[in-house]
């Protein structure tokens, strides 16, 4: 191991890798967004007592659960344009790719938090004479929020990770800058090792403050 | 007694999948009568209670409340339109084993929230039938605890104000003091006996012989998932005519002392 | 939309997803198996009295844990064979980092098991007069083994979705093959989705199987 590390090359070059960050964090939150509204939509197809409405959006969840990320984004990128006859750039169709995936998975964590609920305080609530809709609003919805809040969390983080796919289709995310660098630089090492650095500092910031805000909400307990 | 019956239960069938629980019950409740049913674990007791507010929905048989039939016909079969239960849910107050009281709501808000959103309620009005009940079932100083801080004896108290407040016709009583620790259960008696005294209609399903004696106009004993014996306190807990509630009855006073 | 489907570009050339489709499976089957083993050591050594192992083993579990695979795929594939002096097959970069990664998450996994057995079982085994060891191999580990099970199974899952990034390393797999027969023949609708059917023929199993697990032990508990 005779290797001379250098890692003056990389630290000018950082301001591209910082764009590089501020790219990824932005298109982590749009995914994060769109993925609750993909997902409450889903959840509540999913929930309803009409077969025609449940149905596809359990073919939907479980399709998506169950094929690689990677697969999502080379198929809005390259494949969804040639079926419509329109274009998409890069930073669409990975938001696409992330925030349907995303929305798949918030589904189940929704549906998980709701069915989590007790028997007995659904029955509490009929039996004081609450519709559906009362019950659900005031008294399931409620609760099943800060149950619901500890997987969310673990979801998005998982979708902040994958936002490094986004690179494949050449969106200038933290990993495609890097190998702008590097292309650059040809100093592979001190530049992967640095945005695997960057990456780990973002995670665990994220991992804090999105345990400060779970003990908020679920504060009752 | 020539009134009106509130509450009528004619051919009541109730089957679990492939196990049939009630097999035919036929019962009304007058205004101010007070009814215990007893009956061995399993033998449909609260089932029985259950189908009476719809928490359990029935397999066969008409439940009638203020002479008015509940549910509606439609192409040759019986449906029940969330309107009604609900109405009907509001007349009749139910306490469970569990209490089944909101953890995310204070005890105050417990009692206030099928005022405000069943009948209406502005917060003011809610508010202040809240403060009544509470303080009738002794708990004026709990209003803003969590349920959840509470001892069983408590949160069942807390449901029975929350019951109460509905101000029902009936109040149905499913097991409420089975969940709690042995020196808990007086503080809920003396609540349900204290309503004993106000003349309100109530059925208790319980396993709290001596109370049920003391408190019940009537006392139905089910097995079998049928009315075995029916009767006066007297009649059925102390000169049972029937074997199996004899049997039923040596078994709770084995070891009485 | 009057873009026609001809998915005879699929038929056509199956050989080449399923030689893609087998190095997929070459990947992933070694390096869940070597990462559970791995894993098993790690769970080991973070539960160590020891201070320093089970700091130094945190570590490398966060660090997995808290950067993108990806990011460790392309650190293994670039960077790593600088700092020790020897070039790395794509094959071998993306079996050593999901093998670590692997590592990483597994041993979070037993490290959970291993601490929720409830103190209670040992005292009863202990109670009716069995050794350590005979309490061990009778009611513990099973207790544990069946809790894990699930866990284990999706942990499988993401590792064959966490193979397809191997493509970004130019490994023969699937996802390889699919974007490569995509770009030859510029059909990359019917090729991309029957990419994504094959992953979801492959994984959906798994799931399936540990929603059933799941299911199972919530009865029998």
């Amino acid at each position: 191991m005779d290797y001379s590390w250098d890692f003056g090359p990389v630290l000018s070059r950082f301001d591209m890798l910082a764009l590089g960050l501020l790219n990824t964090v932005k298109i982590a939150m749009v995914s994060i967004v769109l993925g609750i509204i993909v997902g409450l939509v889903l959840v509540m197809m999913r929930l309803s007592p009409r077969k025609w409405l449940a149905w596809p959006a359990a073919v939907f969840i479980e399709f998506y659960r169950n094929t690689p990320p990677i697969v999502h984004f080379f198929w809005f990128f390259y494949a969804l344009p040639v079926l419509l006859a329109i274009s998409l750039n890069p930073y669409v169709a990975a938001v696409l790719a992330l925030s349907t995936q995303s929305g798949a998975f918030y589904a189940e964590v929704f549906r998980g938090g709701i069915v989590s609920i007790e028997r007995g305080q659904w029955e509490g609530g009929k039996a004081l004479g609450m519709t559906h809709s009362a019950l659900m609003t005031r008294v399931i919805v409620p609760q099943a929020i800060s149950r619901m809040v500890p997987p969310f969390i673990e979801r998005s983080f998982e979708l902040l990770k994958t936002t490094a796919l986004a690179s494949t289709l050449a969106y200038a995310d933290l990993l495609y800058q890097a190998m702008l660098v590097n292309s650059e630089t040809f100093r592979p090492l001190e530049v992967y090792t640095t945005i695997a650095l960057m990456y780990l500092v973002l995670l665990v910031t994220a991992s804090q403050l999105a345990r400060m805000a779970e003990t908020r909400l679920t504060a009752y307990q | 007694m020539n009134t009106q019956p509130i509450l009528e239960v004619k051919g009541l069938h109730k089957s679990f999948a492939d196990h049939h629980v009630l097999k035919g019950i036929d019962f009304s409740v007058k205004p101010g009568e007070r009814v215990a049913i007893i009956g061995g674990s399993g033998s449909g007791k609260s089932t029985f209670l259950r189908c009476l507010n719809f928490m359990e929905t029935l397999s066969e048989g008409e439940i009638w409340v203020d002479n008015e039939r509940i549910g509606v016909e439609k192409n040759g079969r019986i449906t029940y339109p969330e309107k009604q239960l609900c109405s009907v849910r509001e007349r009749l107050g139910m306490v469970f084993q569990q209490f089944n009281l909101f953890p995310h709501m204070t005890v105050l808000q417990n009692v206030m929230e099928g005022l405000i959103t069943v009948k209406g309620y502005t917060k003011q009005d809610a508010h202040a039938v809240a403060v009544r009940e509470l303080a009738k079932v002794g708990l004026s100083e709990k209003h803003d605890a969590w349920p959840g801080r509470l001892s069983g004896g408590q949160q069942q108290r807390v449901a029975i104000a929350r019951a109460l407040s509905m101000e029902p016709e009936v109040l149905l009583f499913d097991e409420p003091t089975s969940s709690l620790d042995p020196e808990l259960v007086g503080e809920v008696l003396r609540v349900i006996n204290q309503l004993a005294e106000e003349g309100r209609t109530m059925l208790l399903v319980t396993h709290e012989l001596g109370f049920a004696y003391h408190f019940a106009t009537k006392v139905i004993f089910l097995a079998d998932g049928v009315f075995h014996e029916v009767g006066t306190p007297d009649e059925v807990l102390k000169n049972p005519k029937k074997p199996r509630t004899q049997e039923f009855l040596r078994r709770f006073s084995e070891f009485a002392f | 939309m009057n873009y026609v489907p001809d998915f005879t570009i699929v038929t056509d050339n199956w050989i080449v997803l399923l030689r893609g489709l087998w190095v997929t499976i070459q990947i992933w089957l070694p390096s869940i198996i070597m990462g559970l083993c791995f894993g098993f050591a790690i769970a080991q050594a973070r539960l160590s009295e020891r201070k320093w192992l089970s700091r130094s083993t945190l570590v490398y579990v966060e660090l997995f844990r808290d950067t993108p695979v990806l990011i460790q795929l392309i650190w293994f594939y670039y960077a790593f064979p600088i700092l020790i002096g020897m070039q790395l097959s794509p094959f071998a970069a993306a079996m050593l980092g999901l093998t670590l990664n692997t590592s990483a998450y597994a041993s979070e996994i037993f490290r959970g098991g291993i601490k929720s057995i409830h103190r209670g079982q040992m005292e009863g085994a202990k109670a009716i007069g069995m050794t350590h060891a005979q309490a061990m191999r009778r009611v513990i580990l099973p207790q544990v083994i069946k809790r894990m099970l699930p866990a284990l199974t999706n942990r499988t899952i993401e590792v064959a979705k966490m193979s397809s990034l191997a493509s970004v390393i130019s490994v023969h797999e699937l996802m390889y093959q699919g974007r490569l027969l995509s770009s030859t023949y510029y059909r990359p609708f019917e090729i991309l989705t029957a990419v994504a059917f094959i992953y979801f023929i492959l994984i959906y199993p798994g799931t399936f199987l540990a929603g059933r697990l799941e299911k199972y032990l919530a009865r029998s508990n």
